[in-house]
């Protein structure tokens, strides 16, 4: 079994624009969420998120990109060029037939479905434009990472709702573990912010109308986000030998399915895949000092995953800080496990845990620290990543500080 | 109308119990027709789609609501008031 390292990092999200912005704002313990801003929004009851307001399509890709790139596929191929660009790696030979991409995502070109709907239900138009369906296609983003770089090994897409960037970063983590590939880009892209995108989820009750107050007694549910966060997993030995910059170690993995319920989550099914991922790290339980938590904002995720979180490290679970960055950046539904990945390197590298912002009022059935609102200096050499699906699915990682 | 607003209520609460509308009785309380928070979820819908109007819930903090989900006389009440304020 090789180690594996995470060798470079990029995002856009509501926060940020690269990385360095988007771990200045978590440090600041800075709110991106705010009035959502596209057609139809006055016909929403639910009109916040964490929207990227500052993108400017044309300034980044020509008309010919634009043609072919729905928004999630221009995040992920933004969030791919700073990752790829500071691990310094170029795929070539038999290290691009060896590198692939595993990129997750929950909705895919929905702005593109949306826009296109549309045009031949509403408007009545019947003709659509001839790149629907490749700009919609779930894979897109992943393809046109492959494309962009080279990457020739294997490469696919994830879609397990709100954990697909962490189910998508599982494989890509155990692909270079098992010596199957030498580098994986890997994360999530998710731009759900349109009309359809939000009506769907208000159709669900599960949704805030002012804030994300993750743990906080008085929260009132999730609020959405955007963007994408996409990293370079590299063979250890492959990353050493070449000099390059580890960020940190990816050293566990773990999923599970609660085969339970299609919406509510279950604590058997997150508790299974929080001890899967200690003890695929070889870990001790009292060695995780912090977990970036789901911490949805919902009344059902947070106390469930607190009460497991509970379970599985026993009175460990008083010392170790727990936060919810969603506070931050909204849930990027198939997104959110990479740009929450960031938190992690955050906490391991610079010694900050980013905070769990909004948090207002004390709730008994989240009774760990939650690193309210104000980040926290702390040195950690192990953390972990959750992310509980809708579906049951869940999937969680774990990192250690570079040797 | 009260009577037909009730009769169309317990109808919908009927249908997502999958039980006869003879058999639900207004003392009940959802939890008693084994109606879970999805169900909840899908009631609400078909009272909104139902009576054409809109009802304020959110699942995270279903007792805040001015909506009383308590029992399906309850419910009754609050659809009736709030066919008469959105009426207006």
């Amino acid at each position: 079994m090789r180690r594996v390292v995470i060798t470079g990092a990029g995002t856009v999200n509501a926060l940020g624009l690269d990385v360095p912005s988007t771990m200045e704002a978590m440090r600041e313990g800075r709110c991106g969420i705010s009035e959502l801003n596209f057609r139809d929004v006055d016909r929403l009851s639910i009109k916040i998120g964490g929207q990227i307001h500052d993108w400017n399509t044309e300034n980044r890709f020509n008309r010919q990109q634009i043609a072919l790139y729905d928004r999630f596929t221009q995040f992920a191929l933004t969030a791919a060029k700073e990752a790829i660009e500071q691990s310094g790696l170029v795929f070539n030979g038999d290290l691009s037939a060896k590198s692939g991409v595993i990129l997750g995502t929950s909705g895919g070109g929905l702005t593109t479905q949306d826009d296109n709907y549309r045009m031949v239900y509403e408007e009545g138009k019947n003709r659509v434009h001839p790149f629907v369906v490749p700009k919609l296609m779930n894979n897109a983003s992943c393809s046109h990472v492959s494309m962009e770089y080279n990457l020739k090994g294997p490469s696919f897409t994830v879609a397990t709702a709100c954990a697909s960037s962490n189910h998508a970063m599982g494989q890509a983590f155990n692909m270079v573990r098992c010596g199957m590939a030498t580098a994986m880009v890997t994360g999530g892209s998710e731009s759900m912010l349109c009309f359809g995108g939000v009506k769907a989820w208000e159709g669900l009750r599960v949704m805030s109308k002012d804030a994300c107050r993750p743990f906080s007694l008085n929260r009132n549910g999730m609020v959405q986000g955007e963007g994408a966060a996409v990293f370079v997993f590299e063979d250890y030995e492959h990353a050493k030998a070449r000099g390059a910059d580890i960020l940190c170690e990816v050293i566990g993995f773990a999923m599970t399915s609660d085969a339970s319920d299609i919406v509510m989550p279950s604590k058997q099914g997150a508790a299974r895949a929080i001890l899967g991922a200690i003890t695929d790290a070889k870990l001790n339980r009292d060695e995780v000092g912090y977990i970036n938590a789901h911490g949805t904002g919902t009344a059902a995720n947070d106390k469930t995953e607190c009460a497991a979180v509970a379970d599985v490290l026993g009175h460990h679970a008083d010392k170790v800080m727990i936060s919810s960055t969603k506070s931050m950046h909204g849930h990027l539904i198939g997104g959110t496990g990479a740009v929450e990945l960031l938190a992690c390197i955050m906490a391991l590298k610079d010694g900050v845990i980013a905070p769990t912002i909004n948090y207002e009022e004390p709730d008994p059935e989240c009774a760990l620290d939650v690193v309210p609102n104000t980040a926290r200096d702390a040195k950690v050499d192990v953390v972990l990543s959750n992310a509980f699906a809708f579906g049951g699915l869940n999937a969680v990682i774990a990192l250690r500080k570079a040797a | 109308m009260p009577s037909e607003i009730k009769t169309k209520v317990i109808e919908i609460i009927a249908e997502q119990a999958v039980l006869e509308p003879s058999d639900v009785r207004e003392d009940q309380s959802l939890d008693d027709l084994g109606i879970d928070s999805l169900g909840l979820v899908e009631c609400i819908f078909a009272i909104e789609e139902g009576f054409d109007i809109s009802v304020p819930f959110n699942a995270n903090e279903p007792t805040q609501s001015d909506f009383d989900i308590s029992s399906v006389a309850s419910i009754i009440t609050a659809v009736q008031s709030l066919i008469a304020e959105q009426s207006r």
